[in-house]
């Protein structure tokens, strides 16, 4: 039998009021599309709900989270095993649009960052701002953390990161390194 | 130990915390409160150091950071070089001793830890004392995020050094009202050391000597106000260096802050009021005042009263003109500043003021204009930046209420930039200081020993060398600066730099104005460099990237070759085994049997789009667009020069997508690449690129037993030379993983790519691994896939290539389209210079004597040892399969060479080499099919 592994083997750690878990195997779709073009309406009606045009934002629809990436890119996050079905339902609505949908499931592995020092923790190497007045849940930037690039995603108990599958060892290892002393 | 000039009473110190430190090799002790050079102080040492070139004792001239002189080392708990005895707070433990200039790094690992933080806020106040405290009050109240940063333990700024009762009860009743509010954010021990664009601000905190010792905090402000406060400044004496000689507004801050009495007898040497309040203060609290020396005729009738009454002398119109004693100042010597006949005055300490120049550092770093004030005789804020207010004595601003005054008004100002509004904070009424009289601008007592007036006592730079850069007829106070090396030292000129620009200015008879000052730069504050590399060290100093084999690779013992910022395995020695031993075997088995490589780390772009051939067409120099779905093709990229960019093999997957794979080490710059072109020259071509490198893994099965373990792995693929011919790939289910099977070869045998999803791919290669068994299936690394890519001469971009390389050099002519009208890189293969036939080419070398293996970048010469050379060496290995160690070097008209011995310079001699074509292994390629 085949045996999936996630990079970082579903790794949790608790520490200096933070909580960081590996979120294993989601699918993930790149998503390209003119959002001006006649297929952005049509992948709305498909998804139940318009892609965010909004830079740095990303929507829940339906089931889907869908992240902007740029104007014409989002990344399509959705529970395990869904590529197919959900890029069969892409690839029908962009019909003979320019479009493109790609399959980058493996490319990063997201992890949850949770507690009342996630922004603490967060604060020491990213530089964006990410005071809730400031980046409100429904927030989604592309940057550096430490010295790695991630996407992060703020949702309402929690920070979503994406980072790069070949990344997420040194990512982790930042991560438990920036708990010390955090939260107190 | 008795602490003998420590006052009965008073003070912040915590006399209910004393602290044991050492310092040159002497137990004392001091309080909690206390600074290094207070608590020295307090037991009656005033020379701490010895100076750089004249060997001088040297004592402490300042109560912060702009101190010149008491330099010492700390060596524990951890050793610390160059730093200030005034800016050092006293901890139990500490062992410090004092320096001659120069320092001692530590020999060990520091084992404390270093951080860093961002920050971001509307409002970003730096410093806390009058008019930062009111500042940051303001903005706060106004409901907006606020950071104000201050140097000190307790806010409070200059006024710690005074016995202002109702401002420093004002002042703690105001920092707990920004400690409460929880939108600011009160940082103490933190100096702000850098601005740079667009308020963004560095500053250090110092915490904890042992467990965290210091962070770094990136603060992004909106608006900053700048409340650092004034430096006081010397004048320019002989002997002016002695300890025991120290600035008056230090001796009263040693007074009131740490219930320290500078000495027991004190004379003063002023050139305004301010030293007035010192001597005053110092005399009620025991000292005796010797004198008071003033270069003005008007005295203020404030401060004669005062003195009057104290029975202390004011000598007006008179200036010190030297000074007596060895390790400590006996006796100032003062003479009308006409000139006139001297006189003494008996001291155990001389307190000098020459006026206060405003901290400006951060204004200027900022690239604030800078205006100097006659009546000051200081630079102060001229013009004007975004963002960045100065208020207080940072502005000139000397007088309490004013400072409040003007850090609210900062304050609201910044505010209303922002767009919120502000409302003035009551502020306490404060009694009317006594009237004044103006200040006296000296910056150098005249006279004949210019060589005794030490202008910067750290370099030991002396009026002396001064007027020697002026003779030699420099005019710039930044040429004067590097000759003299005046304010280059760790203070960075915080007491000398101003004096020097006055003295500069003195003898070249210009207004100091016109001159200027030395550029401010950062850092305000001397900032180890373990701060600055907070958490970036060890096993975080530069991500390591893994693939998803990467485990495996670890449990077998593999070895590890850096490509990038990947970790790849380099070889897997069996027990015994060197890099040899281990490579001529791998090389072996994938020669004649079968092996297998993690080749995750190959750089995949995905491209889609109804224009993606033609977009590949013109990147490529090769003709792409012929491709038929299901086949892969060699490419090669070129830059805009022609030179070789980057190689790969492409595939069609369908009409409209492709997947093209890069180097390693260049992935996401071919990606850039791409990108660039298509957003920048042709945004009207349809086609979207994605990168999926890490989203695949893929392991290369080399060697003519691959074709049977993939056959046992994917029983549903026909794996029949006809069915699966070389360049074509297939989908298929190996080991029950959805795959992509690619037969394309980077060694010349028959060898297949399969790809699967990265989180499949250990399942991948150990079922390769078990398929292959009962044929001695052998994992390699880098070094194996290097010879035997080698021995087929295939180039690898990057390291048989320089960016000076064309397709053509490289003997590749057949990859250059003739029949494409452009692509990137076709005119330059017009150039002359591109047409030379003396040009390096990429050609094998084998060692006459068959067993030296060449240095890689060893010279190739037409003489044994005497030049000209013509080329040098690009790869170098040991061969099982030719048996013989081999090289590929590119060589000036190497092609027109093949068949001569030319010489390569190895090891310091000079080796004869047989020069052939770079394909050195079964040139007729009979080996690809099996």
């Amino acid at each position: 039998m085949t045996v999936e592994q996630s990079p970082l083997a579903a790794f949790a750690h608790e520490g200096g009021d933070v909580r960081i878990a590996e979120i294993p195997f989601l699918t993930q779709l790149d998503l390209r599309l003119d959002p001006d073009g006649p297929a952005f309406p049509a992948v709305a009606k498909a998804l139940g709900g318009e892609l965010p045009t909004a830079p740095c934002t990303a929507s829940r629809l339906g089931d889907v989270d869908a992240l902007w990436l740029g104007p014409d890119e989002w990344l399509l996050l959705a529970e395990p095993g869904r590529q197919r079905e959900l890029e069969v339902l892409l690839r029908a609505a962009i019909g003979e649009e320019h479009g493109a949908v790609v399959d980058v499931s493996a490319q990063r592995t997201a992890l949850s960052l949770a507690g009342p020092a996630a922004r603490e923790v967060l604060a020491r190497g990213c530089s964006i701002d990410l005071d809730p007045r400031f980046a409100p849940a429904g927030t989604c930037v592309q940057t550096l953390l430490a010295r790695t690039g991630v996407t992060i995603v703020v949702q309402e108990e929690r920070f979503l990161l994406l980072v790069r599958a070949s990344f997420a060892q040194y990512l982790a290892a930042w991560l438990v390194d920036s708990t010390d002393g955090a939260g107190r | 130990m008795t602490t003998s000039f420590r006052t009965a009473a008073g003070g912040r110190i915590d006399r209910s915390r004393p602290l044991r430190f050492t310092f040159d090799g002497r137990t004392y002790t001091g309080y909690a409160g206390d600074t290094l050079a207070s608590a020295l102080l307090a037991n009656g040492v005033h020379r701490v150091a010895t100076s750089i070139r004249y060997g001088r004792p040297r004592g402490i001239v300042t109560a912060g950071v702009a101190e010149p002189s008491a330099i010492v080392q700390i060596e524990a708990p951890f050793p610390e070089p160059m730093l200030a005895a005034t800016a050092i707070e006293l901890y139990d433990g500490l062992v410090a001793r004092g320096l001659a200039g120069q320092g001692r790094l530590a020999d060990k690992p520091d084992p404390a830890r270093y951080d860093a933080t961002h920050a971001h806020c509307e409002v970003l106040v730096v410093g806390a004392g009058p008019a930062g405290l009111t500042a940051a009050l303001t903005a706060a109240r106004a409901g907006v995020r606020v950071v104000i940063v201050d140097e000190q333990p307790e806010p409070g700024g200059a006024l710690l050094g005074t016995d202002d009762r109702p401002a420093l009860d004002w002042f703690a009743a105001v920092a707990a009202e920004l400690r409460a509010n929880p939108d600011v954010r009160f940082l103490r021990r933190c100096t702000a050391f850098g601005y740079y664009d667009d308020g963004f601000v560095l500053a250090l905190e110092v915490l904890d000597p042992e467990r965290t010792r210091q962070r770094v905090w990136r603060i992004r402000a909106k608006q900053v106000v700048v409340a650092t406060g004034a430096h006081e400044r010397p004048v320019v004496f002989a002997g002016n260096d002695r300890p025991g000689i120290m600035q008056a507004g230090a001796a009263r801050t040693y007074l009131h802050r740490y219930g320290v009495l500078a000495g027991r007898r004190a004379a003063v040497f002023t050139t305004n009021d301010s030293a007035y309040p010192a001597a005053v203060e110092l005399a009620d609290a025991g000292v005796a005042i010797a004198g008071i020396v003033d270069p003005r005729d008007e005295i203020p009738a404030h401060w004669r009263a005062e003195c009057e009454r104290r029975g202390i002398a004011v000598h007006s119109s008179h200036v010190v003109t030297g000074t007596s004693g060895s390790d400590r100042v006996t006796r100032a010597h003062l003479a009308p500043l006409g000139g006139g006949p001297r006189s003494g005055l008996e001291c155990d300490v001389l307190l000098v003021s020459g006026g206060w120049n405003p901290a400006v550092h951060l204004f200027s770093q900022a690239r604030g204009a800078l205006r100097f004030d006659e009546a000051l005789g200081a630079f102060l804020p001229g013009g004007t930046v975004e963002g960045v207010r100065v208020a207080g004595s940072a502005a000139g601003v000397f007088e309490l209420a004013a400072c409040r005054a003007e850090g609210a008004a900062r304050a609201a100002e910044a505010l209303s930039e922002l767009g919120v509004p502000a409302a003035l904070p009551e502020l306490p009424a404060v009694p009317p200081a006594p009237a004044g009289q103006p200040a006296r601008v000296l910056w150098r007592v005249p006279g004949d020993e210019p060589e005794r007036q030490f202008v910067d006592l750290q370099r030991d730079a002396t009026a002396a060398d001064v007027l020697q850069a002026v003779g030699a007829g420099l005019r710039s106070v930044e040429h004067v600066k590097r000759y003299t090396t005046i304010s280059t030292a760790h203070d960075q000129g915080k007491t000398s730099g101003v004096v020097a620009s006055g003295i500069v200015a003195e003898q070249l008879g210009v207004p100091v104005g016109d001159l200027g000052t030395t550029t401010f730069r950062p850092p305000y504050t001397p900032v180890a460099f373990a701060a600055l590399a907070g958490r970036n060290t060890g096993e975080l100093h530069d991500p390591v990237r893994v693939t998803s084999l990467h485990p495996w690779h670890v449990e077998h013992g593999a070895l590890f070759e850096n490509v990038g910022q990947w970790k790849r395995p380099w070889y897997y020695p069996h027990a015994g085994e060197d890099l040899t031993a281990a490579v001529l075997r791998e090389c072996r088995a994938a020669r004649e049997g079968v092996a297998m490589m993690d080749a995750s780390t190959l750089g995949k772009i995905d491209v889609q789009g109804r224009d993606a051939g033609v977009l590949l067409d013109r990147l490529y120099t090769n003709l792409m667009s012929t491709l038929k779905v299901g086949s892969a093709r060699y490419g090669v990229m070129c830059g805009v020069d022609g030179m070789v960019k980057d190689d790969g093999t492409v595939i069609r997957v369908d009409e409209n997508r492709w997947l093209l794979t890069t180097t390693t080490g260049n992935a996401a710059m071919v990606l850039e690449w791409m990108e660039e072109w298509l957003q920048t020259e042709w945004p009207h071509l349809q086609v979207s690129l994605t990168s999926v490198t890490e989203h695949w893994a893929t392991v290369a099965l080399v060697g003519p037993r691959s074709r049977e373990v993939l056959a046992q792995v994917a029983p549903g693929l026909d794996v029949g030379k006809e069915a699966f011919p070389f360049m074509s790939w297939r989908d298929a289910t190996v080991a029950g993983i959805p795959a992509r099977v690619c037969r394309i070869s980077f060694s010349g045998e028959l060898a297949y790519e399969i790809n699967v999803n990265a989180w499949y791919g250990r399942a991948l290669w150990e079922a390769l691994l078990d398929a292959g068994e009962p044929l001695g299936i052998t994992p390699y690394g880098t070094e194996t896939m290097h010879v035997l890519r080698a021995e087929k001469g295939y180039p690898i971009i990057g390291q048989d290539t320089d960016g000076t390389v064309t397709p053509q050099d490289l003997g590749m002519s057949w990859i250059v389209s003739k029949k494409k009208p452009d692509f990137v890189g076709k005119r330059s293969f017009d150039r002359t210079e591109n047409q030379r036939a003396d040009r390096k080419h990429l050609v094998g070398l084998l060692p006459a004597d068959g067993s030296t293996v060449l240095a890689e970048g060893a010279q190739i010469l037409t003489n044994p040892d005497t030049p000209p050379m013509l080329g040098h060496v690009t790869s170098s290995y040991r061969s099982a399969a030719l048996g013989r160690p081999f090289a590929l070097a590119l060589v000036r008209a190497g092609r027109d060479r093949i068949g001569e011995t030319l010489h390569a310079w190895h090891d310091g001699a000079s080796v004869p080499v047989t020069v052939t074509g770079p394909v050195l292994y079964d040139s007729e390629g009979a080996r690809r099919d099996g």
